[in-house]
């Protein structure tokens, strides 16, 4: 009998980030999602003779944020590149890509205290979409429909090394880049609407071995569950097959979510021959330190900053922390309500529970809200003050989210401030008392511990509007 | 040494379908090409940058502004065929 041998997978992403411009990569046309189609196209982008591409700007800028947030080191020189395929999505029958000479290389990214390297990040544009006609799906379709308002968008592509070992470490991989274009304003980071793309190379080998297995490429990856998910299946696939004493073939294979599957898309020898060449109407980029200086002035705190920060100075668990960080917008919302309040931690315990609720039940940011930092700190401050009780923070948390208006003032207008008139609640307790003889005698004998359930009849009583904390001591005071 | 099943591979990446007297004729057509570069190769470089431009310039580039107006309907025209506003084309 064979001794069981142990495999490991060997994985490395590449993600392309759709950037957050207003014009295209090397025309003026417009990029908003979601216009009509072929609405934002120019001669340029749609490739007519005699056009000339002009590189934006911004995409420089971005690509070299993108780079320093990401440790790489900054191409002094760096050129584009002609990558040609045919495909009806690409009028040009080219891209304009980087081949040898990409703006940023050499970085790396911690994920659960181990290096990640990122190999390069280079600046292309995106291509069109197509839309199957004639039948649902691409496989009864007769003929195809082109809309070209994505052709030309800026995408940066971040390539890491081969240095993931397992599908849970490439989630949390694409997540943390995620959060990073996020934080840097680089990318909306929607792998649903496809802002955010990743394909995956997966091989695996003996433990031990240093040489890598043949690899396999993954597409189709639109969410962080299908990326893990299409991992742990392909890894799997690869193992069966290798024990089973078949090879692994180099190929491009496509996820298919619903099936739970990958399946095989094209082959290496089918694989394209880019012929790539140098971009003769763009002219070489040279970056000097001076504006390599001025983009990192404009570097916002990034998410692993932000997590130490929470922890170590808030005093917020790692947990607590990493809930707050994955949500750029409330982060930094969690930031302003930080210097209005001096209790912090229950405000990021709001943040966390019935706010990011109601986000997630609307699916939408803390930004789409009408609550203001300050409302926040003011509402904390009430509780602490026990001008009201948590239920009634409760009761307010999502008027003041859809209609705005201070804390205070609702809490007025409604009548929901906490009864402070000790004879009033001592009228309440003498009723409470008189209608419950028996946990009344409980209590006296020494089960002290039903005084819970007293309490709480009184605060079922005045509709929470009682501080528990001082009906509580009044309880035992007229209990004595 | 180009062979005809070169030129063959190279039209074939470039969508190209070519007679077999073309064939013939690109097939001496690329070897000339390529002998020429052979002499050039004989040229010392040593020491020389590579050129990826002819022109000196550098840093070429546009503020991020966006033109809204459209375009779509003259370059629709010139769509083989157009359906609803689309490009229409043979079934990928």
């Amino acid at each position: 009998m064979k001794t069981l041998q142990q495999y490991e997978p060997v994985i490395g992403l590449e993600i392309h980030a759709q950037v957050s411009t207003k014009s295209k990569i090397f025309c003026d046309s417009a990029t908003e999602f979601g216009k009509e189609h072929n609405s934002q196209i120019c001669p340029v982008c749609t490739g007519y003779p005699g056009v000339l591409p002009v590189l934006n700007k911004k995409v420089v800028e971005y690509a070299i944020l993108t780079g320093l947030a990401l440790n790489c080191e900054i191409a002094k020189f760096s050129k584009f590149d002609r990558k040609h395929y045919f495909y009806p999505d690409l009028p040009k029958n080219i891209q304009i890509s980087q081949y040898d000479l990409p703006i940023c290389k050499n970085g790396y990214l911690i994920i659960e205290g181990k290096k990640i390297r990122i190999n390069r990040i280079h600046m292309e544009e995106d291509a069109g979409k197509l839309v199957h006609a004639g039948a649902a799906g691409i496989a009864g379709s007769t003929y195809s429909l082109v809309d070209y308002n994505r052709t030309g968008v800026p995408l940066l592509e971040i390539v890491s090394e081969a240095d993931i070992t397992s599908p849970e470490q490439a989630r949390l991989y694409t997540e943390e880049l995620r959060n990073i274009v996020r934080y840097l304003g680089v990318c909306d980071g929607n792998l649903e609407e496809g802002s955010l793309r990743c394909d995956a190379n997966v091989s695996i080998r003996p433990v031990g071995q240093k040489e890598f297995g043949t690899k396999v490429e993954i597409k189709n990856l639109n969410s962080f569950r299908a990326l893990q998910r299409a991992l742990e299946y392909e890894i799997e696939r690869q193992t069966d097959e290798v024990e089973n004493g078949g090879k692994i073939i180099q190929e491009t294979r496509l996820w298919k979510d619903d099936e739970s599957r990958t399946i095989s898309m094209r082959t290496k020898e089918e694989a394209h021959d880019y012929r790539y060449f140098p971009e003769p109407d763009l002219v070489p980029l040279e970056i000097d330190a001076e504006w390599i200086h001025r983009i990192r002035e404009t570097m916002p705190e990034l998410p692993q900053e932000k997590r130490r920060r929470y922890v170590e100075e808030i005093g917020l668990s790692e947990s607590d922390a990493a809930m707050l960080v994955d949500s750029v917008e409330t982060a930094r919302f969690f930031d302003r309500v930080v210097n209005l309040t001096g209790n912090p931690k229950a405000a990021a315990n709001w943040l966390m529970g019935d706010i990011t609720a109601y986000l997630k039940e609307k699916k939408i940011t803390i930004n789409d809200t009408q609550l203001p930092p300050e409302s926040l700190a003011q509402m904390v401050e009430l509780i602490e003050k026990g001008k009201i009780s948590n239920a009634i923070a409760k009761k307010i948390i999502v008027p003041l989210m859809e209609k705005g208006g201070s804390p205070e003032q609702l809490v007025e207008e409604k009548g929901l401030s906490v009864i402070s008139d000790e004879a009033q609640i001592i009228d309440i307790i003498k009723k409470i008392i008189a209608d419950n003889p028996k946990e009344v005698e409980k209590y006296k004998s020494g089960k002290t511990q039903v005084i819970g359930f007293l309490v709480g009849l009184v605060m079922k009583e005045t509709r929470g509007k009682a501080d528990p904390g001082l009906v509580n001591r009044l309880f035992q005071q007229e209990l004595k | 040494m180009i062979t005809k099943k070169d030129v063959e591979h190279v039209a074939k990446l470039a969508r190209l379908e070519l007679s077999e007297q073309e064939k013939e004729k690109y097939t001496e057509q690329f070897s000339n090409i390529l002998d020429y570069f052979n002499q050039l190769k004989e040229v010392n470089t040593e020491n020389i940058e590579p050129m990826v431009h002819v022109l000196p310039v550098r840093n070429v580039m546009r503020e991020d502004k966006a033109e809204y107006a459209s375009n779509k309907e003259e370059i629709l025209k010139n769509a083989p065929v157009e359906e609803d506003g689309y490009f229409k084309v043979p079934k990928i």
